[in-house]
């Protein structure tokens, strides 16, 4: 087989700094070669210097490109503008903001194949068409004149493939294609790629923080971190028997093996929602008149017993984020109850929620928005034990309960002065677990938690989360859409559908037995590891 | 003599009594000490705050009035009659310029008039000629007294920065002085003192020569350029500052309501917005001001003096400009709020049972600070120079009252001539450039330390 890229000794440094440190791998062609590593660790950064896209500020210190035979660091700017697009394609995690939102986009494929290949205004248009359909965009011709408004995530992403393949270029550069995608749209994409592979013998640079894509994708792998490739190996070898420690604990991360928990007694139901409905209206017009409703949660029923955890499985639209706001009664509850402790409520003012505020509690998905940026930590900490009255009401007395809190999230007592831009992802995730452990709640509603997190600290949140569980006998509500993490943090599952759970119960005979279809087949879409159970 | 303040001067006073009440709390807090001690150590911002410190001690000098008591031939009675003109100690300070008016146009250091003027000699015979000013003192040596005025200068400004290294004393007077000298000290003490070593020399020089020569030259009724240029200070620093004030709580209130309430409070406050902005607002300003000059005409009992007229015009003035350029401001802040009011940390307060002024308070406007700060300052550069249009349009303030915007607007016509008469216009902009652009240097740096998403 002959090499498509030859990347060799590739050194990156910004100032003094070294970014990359002489990485080096080949691609060969018809090859699909993934490239994994947590953020910050210079994948997407190796994959700008292929495409020689890199800010002026950083510079190429050492090193070589080859792509086939042409040296890419020796060419002209000129020379490289005919490299990028027709012989190196490249598709991004955000099909969204990828594509230009006033043109059509049949425009934009025929854009590209202009410039690239200058053919004929019918010639294009009938490869265009030709090559939605080899991407699997239904009606290829009437999509042809849609925008991308009109399209979903996985249709614009097979778009963005149409862009990428429209000039047969010799390499692929995927950078995380399905990260922002759902589980049963990112089987569907994942297995386009891998159909296209096998048609054109395409190079594919496959670059992902997601060992069970890369389990299922790639014929070779590579594991980077801080700029280095750790370990380069076969994919079936890299996952029978890892070498490098680092790869090691990420393959256990991504595995998330829990110890077996004794399900001795049946406790008490601290929860029970029943036929949950919220509508919201839709407003139109001068006076703002209703014109009809999104029916966001159509008629739930579920129950979380004490000190128990249920997973609330979904995609993206399901309705299962807003189940959780309804809990909080932070959304209006159209029909049905919430019964917390034999009290329902949705029939509760603001002033009589205000004890249940304190026993219902939440952690949100995106660490960076939910910790206001203007006040320190310790004040983030405060401020439900202060509105609440929970904990000790002397200031210094606070600050050592605030101090305690820290040191059992596994921080730092002394980042109380401290704010939050200064911590990382995983760090401020902590901080957030904390502020709702502040005013001891005895549910907590975790909404997508771990999803903006790598592997290895996602590992590492659901691990204090049990820990916390084990030592105050917290209820949560862990909502998600990964599967692969709902064995290890639940007990109980519930399967949520356009505002309906499909299925429900424990962990063990839903993801053993799935009864209903929708669940089978998210389970089926759903990457796995070669080794897990 | 008696003290006698004016509407403007009072307003103008309570704001310095605030601000230093409110650096006194900032010093309690060390964060935000933190903070501001970060702004400061950059030398264009420490370089920008001095100069407008300058600006604003301009600014105070000439907001304190004064009545004299009047010399009248009866002392005998009973009640102390006042003469009916204010001065300001700027005025007491300038006392001899406003004594030395001129006949006409004089450039700077001059000694002759600008123009040549027909004179009859004894003889009967008509010439023309450059006549001499009458307060300029020809035979003086002008290098020599600049260099007495610059030697002063630098030991006035000498003896501050010697006082201020005094007072930080903190390892020994000498070792302080040798850091600031080399520029180790944590904050750039030396641009600090640089820039006031260069503005107390020139501020001198200026003053001492004001005796001898018309600095900046005269206009064309004779008065001295370069004392109407200090007291346009008062008026475009009041009309920057005090506007802003008045049409910040105005804009604050209106915008996070409207963001964080939503429904009808929403639509109520984006009509009235949107209407209000839809009037051209020269018109507006234009029609008010009309309006209160008709009502100060019919009730011309209301001032004892023509200052205190022209004080209360520029007072509406201001509360008008401050009443139509809300909208603006308003608007960023609704669209911020409805961005920040979706965030997850004020859901999490939310969940925490937290009330909606507490939400305000804690959560939504500090994260607007950096919107608002901005807008001011670059609002207080935008009012001064409307300043001078309005004045212009001939709404602005009284035309008695010295502004960089009537001084310009009588500049129209001196560019026109020829020669051309080019210090007025010098003058104001020189004074008005410098204000505008300090204001914009520390607002920028302002800016990038207390957005906290500028940090990495």
């Amino acid at each position: 087989m002959s090499t498509v890229l030859t990347v060799k000794d590739l050194s990156l440094m910004i100032g003094r700094e070294r970014l990359l440190r002489s990485v080096s791998f080949e691609i060969k062609k018809g090859e699909i070669f993934a490239l994994v590593g947590e953020s910050g660790s210079g994948k997407s950064l190796t994959s700008l210097a292929i495409m020689r896209l890199l800010p002026d500020v950083i510079s190429v210190s050492s090193g070589e490109i080859k792509l086939k035979n042409n040296s890419l660091f020796s060419l002209s700017e000129l020379q490289m503008q005919k490299i990028r697009g027709k012989s190196i394609a490249m598709i991004f995690q955000e099909p969204m903001s990828a594509l230009n939102p006033v043109m059509t986009i049949g425009e934009q494929v025929a854009e590209v194949i202009k410039i690239h290949l200058g053919l004929k205004k019918e010639a294009i248009k009938s490869r265009v068409i030709s090559l939605f359909e080899e991407v699997a965009l239904k009606e290829p011709k009437e999509r042809y004149n849609w925008y991308p408004h009109q399209l979903s995530g996985g249709q614009k992403q097979r778009v963005m493939i149409a862009i990428a393949l429209a000039c047969e270029p010799d390499l692929l550069i995927a950078d995380e294609p399905t990260t922002a995608l759902d589980v049963t749209i990112q089987a569907q994409v994942l297995t386009l790629l891998k159909t296209i592979r096998a048609k054109r013998d395409l190079s594919i640079l496959f670059i992902t923080h997601d060992m069970a894509v890369v389990a299922q994708m790639a014929d070779r792998v590579a594991v980077m971190r801080y700029g280095e490739i750790l370990e380069q190996a076969e994919c079936k070898t890299f996952f029978d028997d890892p070498q490098h420690p680092y790869t090691k604990s990420l393959l256990k991360d991504a595995m998330g093996i829990r110890e077996d928990r004794k399900t001795a007694d049946v406790p008490d139901k601290l929860l029970e929602v029943e036929d949950l409905k919220v509508y919201f209206p839709i407003k139109k017009g001068f006076f703002q008149r209703t014109v009809g409703y999104v029916k966001a949660v159509n008629g739930v029923t579920l129950s979380i017993p004490k000190g128990k955890t249920l997973a609330l499985v979904g995609e993206s639209g399901s309705g299962k984020s807003t189940i959780g706001q309804a809990i909080l009664s932070l959304v209006p509850v159209t029909e049905g109850t919430v019964k917390f402790e034999n009290q329902d409520l949705a029939k509760l003012n603001q002033t009589a929620l205000k004890p249940y505020r304190q026993k219902i509690q939440v952690v949100f998905q995106d660490p960076f928005s939910a910790l206001n940026p203007r006040m320190m930590i310790g004040d983030i900490i405060r401020e439900g034990m202060m509105s609440l009255g929970v904990g000790p009401k002397k200031r210094a007395l606070q600050d050592k309960y605030i101090r305690e809190l820290l040191l059992k999230v596994d921080l730092k007592a002394e980042y109380v002065h401290r704010y939050p831009h200064e911590f990382s992802g995983g760090q401020r995730q902590r901080i957030g677990i904390a502020r709702a452990l502040a005013v001891k709640p005895e549910l907590i509603i975790c909404d997508e938690p771990t999803s903006a997190l790598d592997v290895s600290v996602r590992s590492q949140i659901l691990k204090l989360l049990r820990k916390l569980q084990q030592e105050s006998g917290v209820s949560y509500l862990f909502i998600t859409h990964d599967l692969s993490i709902v064995p290890v943090i639940a007990d109980e599952v519930a399967v949520m559908k356009e505002g309906k759970i499909v299925e429900q119960g424990s962990v063990l005979k839903v993801m053993e037995t799935p009864q209903h279809e929708y669940t089978k087949k998210l389970l089926k879409s759903a990457p796995k590891l070669p080794n897990s159970k | 003599m008696k003290l006698s303040l004016l509407w403007t001067d009072i307003m103008v006073w309570f704001l310095v009594i605030s601000l230093l009440a409110w650096s006194w709390v900032i010093s309690r807090s060390p964060q935000v000490k933190k903070q501001w001690h970060t702004i400061f150590k950059s030398s264009i911002a420490m370089a920008s705050a001095i100069v407008l410190l300058f600006y604003l001690f301009f600014t105070l000098l000439d907001s304190v009035h004064l009545r004299f008591s009047a010399q009248s031939a009866e002392s005998q009675s009973q009640t102390v009659q006042y003469e009916g003109e204010m001065v300001s100690l700027l005025d007491l300070i300038f006392a001899h310029n406003l004594k030395g008016t001129e006949r006409t146009y004089s450039a700077p250091f001059a000694t002759h008039e600008y123009a040549k003027s027909i004179i009859v000699d004894k003889r009967g015979t008509t010439r023309q000629a450059y006549l001499p000013l009458k307060y300029v003192s020809k035979s003086d040596d002008l290098m020599k007294k600049s260099l007495y005025a610059v030697f002063i200068g630098l030991i006035i400004s000498s003896l501050f920065i010697l006082l201020h290294i005094f007072w930080r004393n903190r390892d020994g007077f000498w070792n302080e002085f040798k850091k600031s000298w080399r520029g180790e000290t944590l904050l750039p003490w030396r641009i600090a003192y640089l820039t006031v070593i260069f503005l107390v020399v020139i501020s001198t020089w200026f003053y001492m020569m004001s005796f001898n020569y018309h600095v900046l030259g005269t206009d064309k009724v004779g008065g001295d350029v370069l004392y109407q240029s200090l007291k346009s200070i008062r008026t475009g620093v009041l009309i920057g500052i005090l506007t802003t004030l008045i049409m910040l709580p105005v804009a604050v209130f209106l915008g996070v309501s409207a963001g964080l309430f939503g429904g009808w409070v929403d639509d109520v406050i984006q009509y009235l917005y949107t209407t209000l902005s839809s009037i051209p607002g020269v018109l507006l300003i234009a029609a008010g001001v009309l309006v209160m000059q008709v009502m100060m005409d019919t009730h011309p009992g209301w001032f004892e003096t023509t200052l205190e007229r022209a004080d209360l015009r520029l007072l509406f003035l201001i509360m008008i400009l401050g009443i139509t350029s809300w909208t603006g401001l308003c608007r960023l802040l609704r669209a911020e709020t409805l961005k920040i009011s979706q965030i997850e940390f004020v859901t999490a307060a939310k969940a925490f049972g937290v009330g909606k002024l507490t939400i305000i308070r804690r959560h939504i406007i500090p994260n607007l600070m950096h919107i608002i700060l901005i807008s001011v300052v670059l609002d207080f550069s935008g009012l001064v120079l409307a300043e001078a249009v309005l004045s212009y349009v001939g709404v602005g303030v009284d035309p008695t009252m010295y502004s960089w915007g009537n001084m310009i607007n009588q500049a129209r016509l001196e560019m026109a001539r020829e020669p051309m008469v080019w210090w007025s216009l010098f003058s104001a902009f020189v004074f008005m450039f410098i204000l505008v652009l300090a204001a914009n240097l520390l607002s920028d740096r302002i800016q990038t330390v207390l957005d906290p998403r500028n940090k990495s």
